[in-house]
């Protein structure tokens, strides 16, 4: 039915296109943005690998519509790295740890921490378990996620022998 | 698992919102977190022929204190609520619960009205509007009206609003000084809707209740108030409650659901359990082995 003109900021790009009012903001970033880092998973708010950062708070993008993101200032997993390739403190915490297994949930949690770390230099640990919540990770994975989170916590990023680039 | 079309209309006014959802003769679905209307969209459970987003609303978000009470306009997100200073301190039950709304992701998104207004059995907000005897206000272009939380809901998502009304704020009364908060829930997960749960208050006289609120979640097609426990706590010392005795009454009036995550009777079982064990830690009662 209704099409929309939508604008928006996207790993500090502006991204302006046409939609229909129903895309989600998830089916938005990808088909619009090129963002495939966004994972469309139950596209019912259960398993989180769709999450990104919507003006600062991780926000899941199967359950926002693209129309209601006019505006905003969006990050998805692709903006996270430096622009010379260094990794994010939570994707660099993410790598040193095992965090991922398959890697398709990753992509929502490392968004959800990233919003808690960038809002608050050193989130306690129990604040980033809670979020963990939100996300369910089909490889069980979660031992090396939670190990990131308490690397993140204590602020231990960087210091184990597996430090490298993005490379 | 993507939504029917629709048309969409951000509203900055009550007054549009109203006309909108007139003007569409109930075919108009309002949205505002959409943390559990777009599930139900995405699942084509809901099919609107047009979505009115109240994000845009002036007014639409913000807690105010009024007189003998709280306000919460309806589009204030559940995590700034989870966070605010006044809400903390007139209405900590209502904070308790807020905790276990969801996901901290899904709470970013999520509001108070849009919660409360869907009526959703086993979700913790329109328990506690039931529970503490919430006022929710509401507005349509025949006018205003406020319906008593505990007249509001019908069933499981559905309440007493007409197609072309909106709430436009929930408004909580104080309980009063040094009131006992009782707040429990069993989940699968962290997050999950509740497999059974119960919150209320307690309000304190001395070592006296003068008044209490409870209700239940997921015990039933809407939340059940306790009403008779209610009535037989009001007036009791706290040290002269029989919780046994208590915790049947709670129950009488609950008609919980089997489905294929717990039987009627596991959360009947279960829920007085975690009434009877709530209620003991809060009132400081030694736990009879």
């Amino acid at each position: 039915m209704s099409e929309h003109r939508v604008e928006l900021t996207v790993n500090g790009a502006r991204l302006a296109a046409t939609t229909e009012a129903r895309t989600s903001l998830g089916d938005f970033l990808r088909l619009k943005g090129g963002c495939t880092g966004v994972h469309l998973g139950c596209e019912h708010g259960v398993c989180g690998a769709c999450t990104v950062i919507v003006d600062g708070a991780a926000v899941r993008s199967c359950l926002m519509l693209a129309v209601q993101a006019e505006g905003a200032t969006v990050t998805t997993a692709e903006g996270l790295a430096a622009a010379d390739g260094s990794l994010h403190p939570v994707q660099q915490a993410m790598r040193e740890n095992h965090g991922l297994q398959c890697g398709f949930c990753t992509p929502g949690v490392v968004c959800t921490f990233a919003a808690l770390v960038d809002r608050n230099e050193r989130p306690d640990e129990a604040e980033l378990v809670n979020a963990m919540s939100g996300h369910l990770c089909r490889c069980t994975g979660y031992q090396g996620i939670r190990k990131a989170a308490k690397a993140l916590a204590e602020g231990t990023v960087g210091q184990s022998q597996q430090t490298g680039s993005a490379a | 698992m993507k939504p029917a079309p629709f048309d969409y209309v951000a509203p900055r006014t009550v007054a549009e919102a109203c006309a909108v959802l007139s003007e569409a003769g109930g075919g108009a679905t309002v949205i505002a977190g959409g943390q559990t209307l777009m599930p139900l969209l995405n699942l084509r459970m809901s099919q609107p022929f047009i979505l009115v987003d109240v994000n845009h609303i002036e007014g639409f978000s913000g807690v105010t204190r009024v007189p003998g009470g709280t306000r919460i306009a309806p589009a204030t997100r559940q995590a700034a609520a989870l966070k605010d200073g006044t809400l903390a301190a007139h209405v900590p039950a209502l904070v308790s619960a807020l905790g276990h709304v969801g996901h901290h992701q899904t709470r970013n998104r999520g509001t108070i009205g849009g919660s409360v207004a869907l009526g959703e059995p086993a979700a913790e907000m329109p328990a506690t509007a039931v529970a503490l005897g919430a006022a929710i206000d509401v507005a349509s272009v025949r006018g205003t009206r406020t319906v008593p939380a505990r007249e509001f809901y019908l069933g499981p998502y559905m309440t007493v609003l007409e197609p072309d009304e909106l709430v436009t704020g929930i408004t909580y009364p104080d309980w009063g000084e040094g009131h006992v908060v009782l707040f429990n829930e069993l989940a699968q997960r962290p997050g999950d809707f509740a497999l059974t749960g119960f919150v209320g208050t307690l309000a304190l006289d001395g070592g006296k209740i003068t008044r209490a609120g409870l209700a239940w979640m997921a015990m039933g097609p809407t939340p059940v108030a306790m009403t008779e426990a209610e009535a037989v706590l009001a007036g009791q010392t706290l040290d002269g409650i029989d919780i046994a005795a208590l915790s049947d009454l709670a129950l009488r009036p609950t008609a919980p659901f089997d489905d294929q995550h717990a039987s009627a009777e596991y959360r009947r079982t279960v829920g007085k359990r975690l009434f009877e064990k709530t209620l003991r830690a809060a009132l400081q009662v030694k736990e009879v082995a």
